[in-house]
């Protein structure tokens, strides 16, 4: 049995039914690669080959869009040699693409990038059906290389990920991360990084659902909760300095208008939930009683909260209701075992929650699910922590000590791949920003 | 120790002037000299002589007075900047805690105790004490922790009779290590709560 890698297709297999990938159906301009076989799109890799790219700034956008295809861990990049042009075409005046070469190197899918002014003419062929299947102008800023003209690089290789496999890429994101006493911000690929002009001690960055903000908290003297507009570059204070009080882990609603938050007093932390505009009444979820609760993550529909608390001891995540009732312990799943559960981040799509887990005296990168279960593990080598969820719910940034300092590393919970993100040693804390629009 | 200082310097000012009162008041008894009766003769001679040796004798003690009073102006300042620096170092001992917790040991309270009769004498010194974890741990999870071990302290002195309001608390998390390495030695350093006189350090009176 054949099928149409398509969105129609998918929709129409049993087991990908469920899949946010239905909701493209809808979308008339979508036109899927013809593949052989059964494909599962978790475990197998589209072959797919870019084209040499003519023009000045060729070589660097055909680098790009085949780096993104890599790290989406769909693909698998062929390797066309730039230095044969005639080889890739069929003998004769046509001189279309030689598709029997390419379904030879395994390839399905062919990109063919023009320059045309300022934008990029993308063609996508179909191997299998020796045709053109999808074509469209992606606008490319003026200036070559700079920091918008890479993201607009990365959102042409997310739009032709969408082409072929019905869901966008995440190539067109961000990590906000600390290293030092400075929160930064860097592309998906590791490049075109920049330093957050924070207010002092700034920790924590976490984005708003649209990747214009992040919020953060201080510590040391005068602690607050603060907002920056990253357009601006200007930060607003949305709570605090209170008194002998610390704000820590702030995370936006999934409709970005409130912020949830910890507020540490002096006898116990808290979870608040308060209006992203500052001015509001926090509204306090948690009981308190003595026990530290923090780091909130709330599910995509914005209805429940996990979090970390110590009302039993050791830190462990627990579950409750967004208005803070019916709270549960959740990763308490062998009562015997006392441990050390905290940094919990619900994945976009709903279905697991990352977190960390002290194990043998070090912390690993685990999964569960809402309704509790047998965990995941992803991890062992080193030290790895604070896991964050790309918008796609397969791959995690997340920090680890596997080289001797901790740095960034993106895990692809799919396939277990792991690629290093940053360079610059002392790197934690990240966060991945949502799918980012154009002038940001 | 200012408030020291000024004590003596007043001592030293207020036994200059008596000792400059007995200047002018001992010769007074003996008869001024005239020049218009003056009496001729060695007697005159010799009770001038007197008179000059008794106000040189006079002057001289008077110097040695102010130098003696000096040097114990001196040494009381010194000995105020001492005690008060002893003052100040007690205030400020670090305490220490175990790995995630903010419960005080036996030798924090010890330290804490030092401290208590110091605020006591001192009602006009704040202070502010900062919580701190080693890095072990989560990085978020610490700012809470530190704050606990801020409060802890906090607590153990409104317990022994200190005001609330006079105690600051903020946490600084694992961001500000003391020591740098991986091992039990600098996390056992690292785990801790300064203390910071934030007013009234000035002068420090002995309890």
């Amino acid at each position: 049995m054949s099928r149409f890698l398509g969105a129609l297709s998918l929709a129409a297999a049993g087991v990908l039914a469920a899949m946010p990938v239905a909701a493209h159906a809808q979308d008339t301009t979508y036109r899927g690669i013809f593949l052989g076989g059964t494909y599962d799109p978790l475990r197998d890799k589209v072959g797919i080959a870019v084209l040499p790219v003519p023009g000045a700034f060729g070589d660097s956008v055909r680098a790009i869009i085949q780096r993104d295809l890599d790290f989406s861990d769909r693909f698998t990049v062929i390797p066309v040699d730039s230095a044969d042009p005639a080889a890739i075409n069929s003998p004769g005046a046509a001189g279309g693409l030689n598709y029997s070469i390419f379904a030879r190197l395994a390839a399905s899918a062919i990109v063919k990038i023009t320059p045309v002014g300022n934008a990029l003419h993308v063609a996508l062929h179909d191997v299998s059906k020796a045709q053109v299947v999808n074509v469209h102008d992606f606008a490319l800023p003026a200036t070559g290389l700079s920091r918008d003209w890479r993201q607009a690089v990365h959102r042409t290789s997310d739009e032709i990920e969408r082409w072929i496999t019905g869901q966008a890429g995440i190539a067109a994101t961000r990590v906000a991360y600390m290293r030092g006493q400075s929160i930064r911000v860097v592309d998906s690929d590791g490049a075109s990084e920049i330093t957050v002009p924070t207010e002092e001690n700034g920790v924590s960055p976490s984005w708003n659902p649209s990747g214009t903000m992040l919020a953060y908290t201080t510590y040391g003297t005068d602690s607050r909760l603060i907002v920056i507009d990253l357009s601006t570059g200007r930060s607003r204070t949305v709570s605090g300095p209170s008194r002998n009080t610390i704000f820590i882990t702030p995370v936006f609603t999934p409709d970005g208008t409130q912020l949830v938050y910890s507020r540490s007093g002096e006898d116990q932390a808290d979870l608040y939930i308060t209006g992203v505009s500052g001015g509001d009444a926090a509204h306090r979820l948690t009981p308190g009683r003595g026990a530290q609760n923090t780091n909130p993550t709330l599910s995509p529909d914005g209805r429940r909260i996990v979090y970390v608390s110590n009302v039993l001891g050791r830190p462990e995540l627990y579950i409750m209701d967004a208005d803070g009732t019916n709270a549960e312990v959740l990763t308490n799943y062998e009562d015997s075992e006392k441990n050390y559960r905290s940094d919990p981040d619900w994945a976009p799509d709903g279905r697991w929650i990352a977190y960390q887990e002290r194990i043998k005296d070090r912390f690993q990168i685990r999964a569960i699910r809402a309704a509790g279960g047998t965990p995941k593990l992803f991890t062992s080598e080193g030290e790895n922590e604070q896991p964050s969820w790309a918008p796609d719910a397969r791959h995690l940034v997340f920090t680890s000590t596997r080289t001797g300092v901790r740095q960034l590393w993106v895990l692809d919970t799919e396939s277990n791949r792991v690629r290093q993100l940053t360079k610059s040693g002392g790197s934690r804390l990240a966060s991945w920003s949502p799918r980012l629009a154009a002038q940001q | 120790m200012m408030r020291t200082r000024r004590i003596a310097v007043l001592t030293t000012a207020m036994l200059s002037a008596v000792t400059i009162g007995a200047c002018h008041k001992k010769p007074a008894p003996q008869p001024a000299p005239v020049p218009a009766a003056q009496p001729a003769g060695p007697n005159a001679d010799s009770a001038r002589l007197a008179q000059e040796a008794a106000a040189r004798q006079a002057a001289a003690d008077a110097a040695a007075r102010r130098r003696a009073d000096s040097l114990a102006a001196a040494n009381a300042a010194n000995n105020g900047a001492a005690s008060a620096a002893s003052l100040r170092s007690a205030l400020t001992a670090t305490v220490h805690f175990e790995f995630d917790q903010s419960d005080l040991r036996a030798d924090d309270k010890a330290i804490l105790d030092a401290k208590v009769p110091i605020l006591q004498a001192n009602p006009g010194v704040a202070i502010r004490i900062g919580g701190h974890t080693d890095e072990r741990g989560s990085d978020e999870y610490n700012l809470a922790l530190g704050q606990r071990r801020a409060a802890a302290a906090k607590a153990y002195l409104v317990q022994h009779g200190i005001p609330a309001a006079r105690i600051e608390t903020i946490s600084y998390g694992e961001e500000r290590p003391v020591a740098q390495g991986a091992d039990e030695s600098a996390w056992a350093q690292n785990r801790r709560a300064e203390f910071e006189i934030t007013a009234g350090g000035q002068t420090l009176r002995r309890p």
